[in-house]
């Protein structure tokens, strides 16, 4: 499973990773109260609910999607006599409450009471579920409308078995809460005993539906309900990967080639298994790279309990092949990156003719930005469970996407994808880390050798030196300034090796994908706009991590943006806006050999500056723009457009004497169209500012001999609650009608990061334009 | 033999005295709400009380420990620990992983400092939550020592 569908397809055309398409399915659902089919003739509709079709005004590329999407109510909802009402999550929850907020929809648009509803995590199991790849903020605009069908089948399913029961015309009876109800008699059922007759009925055609007015809805958009695994992390019940215990388990480690491409040659087991408690040492298959998610290989030790496999870990002695990456070195590679943007690359996008109205410029700014790679660290490292019996699979994981891990489960034991279980435990984060499933492959491999369930836990070094990098990269812009100061002309080269090279030996230029993000769809109102993809060779494992490209797009255009203000004299803010220029919808240029939109269609998703110009007003306003600040304060303004929501974020910042450098205030303004639950995206928007933070002040992974030099929080810090922003608020941009949902988990990232360096600027006139700050501000 | 006295329950373990406890919380006992997060002392994640003092249990040998332990899952008879209830309140976790180090990091401070100040929250509160939710964290220890006051 990739993190964009047609990945594979994307990094080498003619290969292609990604499933094929199997679209609507029917399967039954085992747990499911609603079996069987029975005729249902002609429903009449009830009149606060308004036809499918006009709730339904906008496509999404859900269907497009590996498996696409599945809206049988009896695979989601099942109702039990007492009334309880169990719906299945079939994404992944990772933090970003989407376990809760998708099964809401539901139950919302069923009309089911909330302290009645139960949640089921669903395994791995796209051909019942739908596409499951809990990634690139899609699910709930994937899934608003989905649920709603679904909700709205089950509501009807009980309301024609309520009207039947009755011997009443459908058009007599409602929903209320948890019940139908008949408007003459006054009468009224609970969903629990209509379930059964309902569950006889025939799932009613998705056009034939009647959708909620919104006005009617009792839990989306009100962001009152709290994230349904709220109490049991609060008592420490709430169960992760870690979490999963089998009689007879066996705890292992592994030691793994510390520089990527390379081979174990031969290992010494004899100080480990000195080792109390542990039992074993063997050889873990690996795979050359690139694997796409295929384990590293490798020597494990097989222990009693976690802390003997990590000490007996420590104690081998293992003489590793480097390979082909034993030189990359950090050092040396960016001086390689800036090298590749002063010359000209692949050209990616040409509107115009901005090489020549560069060199008619009245003044031309360049501006160089130069951003390392990235650990994703979350706070959970990877770890999985396995169980080998009598020739079936059954992993326990925390997975953002349980239906890839089980197809990549099937591939690797050569076994049949109905032989593989995959459970999705609560993940402690996921950040994109989670989409690739090599520690479950490694634990699954071993569980099979073993003939034992066994546990592979990665420690925090494991994490940090075997990641899938977020890409390290030089952005150059420079643009071109007429006699009144207004740009016209604008080339970006941007350099960094791609995501593509995890899939396809050897890739070199960035993907549709990455160049989506924040280059080629940059939608400023400049005449002659050139984009060049300089070479980029990869030489560790290059993954995503929360929003991907967006990062350094994001730093690199909106920091230019300040430059540019600082240049000609004006508010950076105005000229942000006078660079968006008017609201119009903006067309990807011709120029652009495969525009990636997120995966959306434009016609439903375009590129609107309006949108993007009302994130900048209404934030500059809620933060006092302009306003009169205490010495050693600045501000910073950035907006970005990415997963096809709009962000506008400032930054207010202090520098004291000594250049320490700590921030009052952030706030953010988000068009995400229509929301679930704004409560969370509050949580998503502060949790986008920490991580933010910690990606612009210290955020660095640096190789020397093709090593990671990195290993744990104490040399690849993050924020802590002392440095955190003090005050994050949140504006959530109320959708107008039709608005199609976007994306909220990735998109308040990019923006923080130039936000921050331009109130640094604002404050202390230095222009940061290497990641991290580090001590570049020190005095 | 190891003797552990854990949320009030007395263990006696055949374990090496030089594992440390976290491990022998999880592996030994299955008690899974204090969590490995890094191993050597720095993120928190593995925080229990002993005698009342917030430590990381990563980083102690269980042969070190000597006074009674309390997890997570022993703070509250009821769960509705001061610290517990405005968590709630403030619906501070995101994916929860930090949570029960947090937790028991903040209700070792209140223990201490009933009133504490943002510069105790800052010096006391040194665990990491990459999910970023350090603004609700101090929001809910301050109504936490509110509620007790
Ligand atoms: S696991 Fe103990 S402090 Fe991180
Ligand atoms: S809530 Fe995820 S690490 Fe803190």
């Amino acid at each position: 499973m990739t993190y964009f569908q047609n990945l594979g397809e994307q990094a080498s055309s003619g290969q292609t990773s990604s499933s094929p398409t199997l679209g609507r399915v029917e399967n039954v659902s085992r747990r499911g109260l609603f079996k069987g089919a029975t005729a249902l003739g002609g429903l009449v509709l009830a009149a606060s609910m308004l036809p499918r079709s006009a709730m339904a005004a906008y496509a999404t590329g859900a269907g497009a999607m590996p498996h696409g999407v599945v809206t049988d109510p009896r695979v989601f909802v099942s109702i039990a006599p007492d009334g309880i009402v169990t719906i299945v999550a079939h994404r992944s929850e990772m933090g970003t409450g989407v376990r809760t907020s998708l099964p809401m929809i539901v139950a919302d648009e069923m009309g089911a009471d909330w302290a009645r509803v139960r949640i089921v995590q669903a395994p791995g199991d796209e051909a019942k579920y739908g596409n499951q790849d809990t990634d690139g903020s899609r699910s709930t605009r994937h899934y608003l409308l989905p649920m709603r069908e679904i909700g709205a089948s089950a509501r009807t399913m009980l309301e024609t078995a309520a009207a039947q029961r009755w011997k009443v015309p459908v058009s007599e009876v409602k929903t209320g809460v948890h019940e139908v109800v008949h408007d003459g008699s006054g009468r009224r059922l609970g969903f629990g005993e209509l379930a059964a007759d309902a569950s006889k009925l025939t799932v009613p055609a998705a056009e034939t539906l009647r959708l909620k007015d919104p006005k009617e809805f009792r839990l989306i958009g009100k962001g009152a309900v709290s994230i349904t695994d709220l109490r049991d992390i609060t008592t420490g019940k709430a169960g992760y990967g870690a979490d999963v215990r089998l009689p007879g388990m066996k705890y292992v480690v592994i030691a793994r080639p510390p520089v990527t491409g390379g081979k174990m040659v031969s290992f010494d087991p004899a100080e480990a298994m000195k080792v109390p408690g542990v039992e074993r040492v063997m050889e873990v298959r690996g795979w050359p790279w690139p694997s796409k998610f295929q384990p590293l290989g490798g020597v494990a030790v097989i222990a009693s309990n976690t802390g003997s496999a990590i000490k007996g870990r420590n104690a081998l002695k293992i003489v590793w092949d480097d390979g082909a990456n034993a030189k990359y070195d950090s050092v040396a590679y960016r001086a390689e990156l800036e090298t590749a943007v002063r010359a000209p690359g692949l050209v990616v996008r040409n509107d115009g003719d901005a090489e020549g109205a560069l060199k008619t410029a009245d003044k031309v700014i360049v501006g160089e930005y130069y951003l390392p790679h990235l650990a994703h660290v979350s706070m959970e490292p990877p770890v999985a469970t396995a169980k080998w019996t009598n020739g079936k699979m059954e992993v326990w994981a925390p997975v953002q996407s349980p239906g890839g891990t089980r197809e990549d489960l099937a591939k690797t034991l050569e076994i049949s994808a109905d032989d593989v279980t995959v459970n999705t435990t609560l993940l402690g984060g996921g950040f994109g880390r989670k989409s690739k499933c090599d520690y479950v492959l490694e634990a699954a491999l071993l569980a099979r050798e073993l003939n034992a369930p066994v546990r592979v836990q990665w420690t925090r070094e494991d994490d940090v030196h075997h990641d899938y990098l977020h890409t390290v990269s030089a952005e150059r812009i420079e643009a071109g300034l007429d006699k009144s100061g207004k740009v016209v002309a604008w080339r970006h080269r941007s350099a960094a090796p791609t995501i593509g090279s995890t899939f396809v030996a050897d890739a070199k230029h960035q993907i549709p994908i990455e160049l989506g993000m924040g280059l080629i769809d940059m939608p400023f109102d400049i005449a002659n706009v050139r984009c060049e993809n300089p070479e980029a060779a990869a030489h560790t494992r290059i993954g995503w991590l929360r929003s991907v490209s967006n990062i350094p797009r994001a730093f690199a255009v909106q920091s230019m943006v300040a430059e540019i203000a600082h240049a000609t004299g004006r508010d950076p803010k105005d000229v942000l806006l006078e660079l968006i220029g008017p609201a119009r919808i903006v067309p990807f240029s011709a120029s652009v050999d495969k525009p990636w939109n997120y995966g959306e269609p434009v016609e439903s998703y375009p590129i609107d500056t309006g949108r993007l110009r009302h994130v900048v007003e209404l934030v500059a306003e809620k933060a006092g723009w302009g306003r009169k600040l205490p010495d050693g304060h600045g501000m910073g303004i950035a907006v970005h457009r990415s997963f096809v929501s709009y962000i506008a974020t400032v930054v207010e910042v202090a520098i004291d004497k000594k250049g320490v450098l700590t921030v009052p205030r952030v706030d953010t303004a988000i068009d995400c169209g229509q929301f679930v639950n704004p409560e969370r995206i509050q949580s998503q928007m502060e949790g986008a500012a920490v991580m933010g933070l910690s990606v612009a002040k210290m955020g660095e992974i640096s190789f020397k001999n093709g090593r990671v030099q990195q290993s744990n929080y104490d040399d690849y810090p993050v924020v802590r609650i002392d440095e955190a922003p003090r005050v994050t608020n949140t504006y959530i941009v109320p959708a107008a009608a039709g608005t199609p949902p976007s994306g909220a988990g990735e998109p308040g990232l990019p923006p923080f990061a130039p936000a921050l360096c331009n109130a640094i600027f604002a404050a202390t006139g230095k222009r940061i334009r290497n990641l991290p700050i580090r001590d570049q501000l020190a005095v | 033999m190891v003797k552990l006295d854990i949320n009030g329950q007395v263990h006696a373990l055949d374990v090496d005295p030089e594992t440390p406890l976290l491990w022998v919380l999880r592996d030994k006992l299955g008690m899974m709400g204090t969590k490995y997060g890094c191993g050597i002392a720095q993120c928190g994640a593995c925080s229990v009380h002993i005698d009342g003092a917030v430590t990381r249990s990563c980083s102690l040998p269980v042969s070190a420990v000597s006074g009674k332990v309390v997890t997570i899952e022993g703070l509250s008879p009821d769960s509705r620990h001061p610290v517990q209830v405005a968590w709630l309140a403030h619906q501070v976790p995101q994916c929860g992983y930090c949570q029960s180090g947090q937790i028991m990091a903040a209700a070792a401070l209140l223990a201490e400092k009933p009133q504490p100040t943002d510069a105790d929250i800052d010096a006391a509160m040194t665990n990491i939550c990459r999910c970023g939710t350090y603004g609700r964290i101090r929001a809910a220890i301050h109504d936490a020592a509110a509620s007790k006051a």
